[in-house]
């Protein structure tokens, strides 16, 4: 079935965007600790994914027709479970547990503990290659299913990213389609002071990539890429997504300080109310 | 122990063949195994396989992180996968992605690593895993397996495919001595005694169960009753072998081609220490990398030898008369 791309699709995805950004805070002034910037980054992605482009079914997390989500930046996990909570995997509640000791809402994403959740990410770099056994195992038994990869930009200064890079064109994985968050900045500071990482289209077009180059807070870019990627035969898919760390909230966007620090209760309601306004 | 003795010397075969063999029998009858390799399947001999089911054949060329990872996907895609390379690269290079991804969600994926120890021979030491049992050992939800021969390792391939989680299994490079029974049936977990011994008891992996054997003959006809046990699984170990033979002598030795921090010594030291405490002599590699050379040559270079085990047993007994045990 068709997905016509209304206006009104696009208004809803973006409200739903929101409205997963504002659960993404208050988990994590809850916890008290956790990745502020690089969940709010993805959030529009996310959102696409989980509300719009994916098949999966909250009510059956195995369902074997349904498409994969890969957390390669394992980190983020708050926007991950905010989608998997909206969408219904479990219940709301349960987001003010992140990181508490006992809860299946881990630090960083645990599969044996939370339904939703495909494999356990968290050390970066190993997203990508897991994606592509997926991938193989998918077209092995001629299931059309898609897998999907969110990579961050500094995650890709780890050497095992080319490897699967290698990997995935060298198998032709073009039910693959692998998305960089490229909000620029990193945890020591800018990705191009720590260590470089541009010209990472031309990059990924060298190991034999079809790469997209889009607005990551553009909904309509963003579906309108996704979509694109089913069409691309032969080659696998990567959208570098241009982004802003910690966007949606102007305290926190682009500052290298709310990588790994979560808001203070203060921030929070200064967030807050940005994001209801 | 004199027919195994007789057996010994026949049917050399290198487990890495048996190995080879095995899993393609396996793929044959169950069409969910995929194999991986990362550029050496002509000497891991996944190259078998990959020959006869080239579908199922992943190679990642010289990328073993990016193997293990790729072996993960294909697992959660519900495919039952064998992934080999070199014992160092598999769990040296891609330690840290059979943790993270493998065994932190007990993912159903076999990692077969050949060419372990220091019969690997003239490549020399980056080639010589001396550490991988202590590298797998250490991982929870790890099974740790060292066959002893070529029948032991087909079992153990046909025994882990119907086993859920992640396995390691070690093999070495060269010919070895057949030296487990025909009708020998492999279980995990289960060690498996050829004699236990009242004065000594040899506690071995590997190519060094052979070596035991041929040492424990040798003490016998000095009148040293030697008992040798094949600890075929070093995760989960057979605890209750182990105190068995504890309880029945006055000196354990293990004996591996292996670094002797770590890996089966220090499996059997931890658990007795514990619950029996008994003096225990580890044979083995002493902290040292390995170097080039011919096997045969490096096994007498680092001790790894039945003149070893001997003069090793030899000494405790002559230190025990002096002091009047």
């Amino acid at each position: 079935m068709k997905k016509y791309i209304t206006d009104s699709v696009i208004s809803t995805l973006k409200e739903k965007a929101r409205y997963l950004r504002i659960e993404v805070l208050r988990m994590l002034t809850d916890a008290g600790s956790g990745h502020t910037g690089g969940s709010l980054s993805a959030a529009d992605i996310v959102t696409a994914l989980y509300f719009y482009k994916m098949k999966h079914n909250p009510e059956n997390p195995q369902w074997e027709e349904r498409d994969r989500f890969i957390l390669s930046k394992g980190h983020a996990a708050p926007i991950l479970y905010a989608a998997l909570a909206i969408s219904g995997y479990f219940d709301r509640a349960l987001l003010k547990t992140l990181r508490k000791l006992g809860s299946p809402l881990q630090g960083h994403p645990c599969s044996k503990m939370l339904a939703g959740v495909e494999i356990s990410t968290g050390s970066l770099g190993q997203g990508l290659s897991i994606s592509n056994g997926i991938a193989l195992g998918l077209k092995l038994d001629g299931l059309p299913s898609r897998v999907y990869c969110l990579l961050g930009d500094g995650e890709i200064q780890e050497g095992q990213v080319w490897e699967a890079a290698m990997t995935s064109s060298h198998y032709r994985l073009d039910n693959l389609c692998a998305i960089i968050d490229n909000n620029g900045l990193q945890i020591d500071g800018h990705c191009c002071e720590v260590m470089h990482i541009e010209p990472i289209v031309n990059k990924w077009k060298a190991f034999g990539w079809h790469v997209m180059d889009i607005d990551g807070h553009d909904m309509k870019a963003i579906i309108e890429a996704l979509n694109k990627a089913d069409n691309v035969k032969g080659k696998p898919t990567m959208i570098v997504a241009r982004t802003i760390k910690g966007k949606g909230v102007s305290i926190f966007e682009g500052k290298v300080q709310y990588h790994g620090v979560a808001p203070t209760q203060e921030e929070l309601e200064i967030a807050l109310k940005e994001l209801k306004s | 122990m004199e027919k195994i003795l007789e057996n010994i010397k026949r049917k050399p075969t290198a487990t890495r063949d048996a190995y080879g063999e095995a899993l393609l029998a396996l793929g044959r009858k169950r069409s969910d195994i995929v194999v991986l390799d990362a550029d050496l399947s002509g000497s891991t001999k996944t190259g078998k396989f990959a020959k006869e089911f080239p579908d199922r054949f992943f190679n990642l060329g010289v990328a073993e992180q990016d193997m293990i990872g790729t072996a993960g996907g294909l697992a959660l895609a519900g495919k039952l996968p064998f992934a080999s390379t070199f014992a160092i690269f598999e769990t040296g290079r891609a330690w840290e992605q059979i943790r993270q991804t493998i065994c932190y969600s007990n993912l159903n994926v076999k990692l077969v690593a050949t060419h372990s120890g220091i019969t690997v021979g003239e490549d020399g030491a980056s080639h010589q895993a001396i550490e991988d049992v202590a590298l797998m050992r250490v991982l929870p939800n790890m099974t740790v397996i060292v066959p002893s021969d070529g029948n032991e390792t087909k079992k153990a391939v046909e025994a882990i495919a119907d086993y859920y989680g992640p396995v390691y299994v070690r093999l070495g490079r060269s010919k070895v001595p057949t030296v487990m029974p025909e009708d020998y049936k492999f279980n995990i977990g289960k060690a498996y005694t050829f004699h236990i011994g009242k004065d000594v008891n040899i506690i071995a992996m590997g190519i060094m169960v052979a070596i035991s054997l041929e040492a424990a003959e040798i003490l016998r006809e000095k009148g040293i009753d030697a008992g040798v046990i094949n600890m075929s699984t070093i995760k989960p170990i057979d605890t209750e072998t182990i105190i068995r033979a504890a309880k029945s002598c006055k000196l354990i030795v293990t004996a591996e081609e292996h670094s002797i921090i770590g890996g089966l010594g220090g499996a059997v030291s931890e658990f007795l220490s514990e619950h029996y405490p008994i003096l225990i002599k580890k044979i083995g590699i002493k902290d040292n990398f390995g170097c080039s050379g011919p096997s045969d040559e490096l096994l007498k270079l680092y001790g790894l030898t039945p003149e070893n085990i001997i003069k090793t047993v030899q000494n405790f007994l002559e230190e025990n008369k002096k002091a009047g045990k």
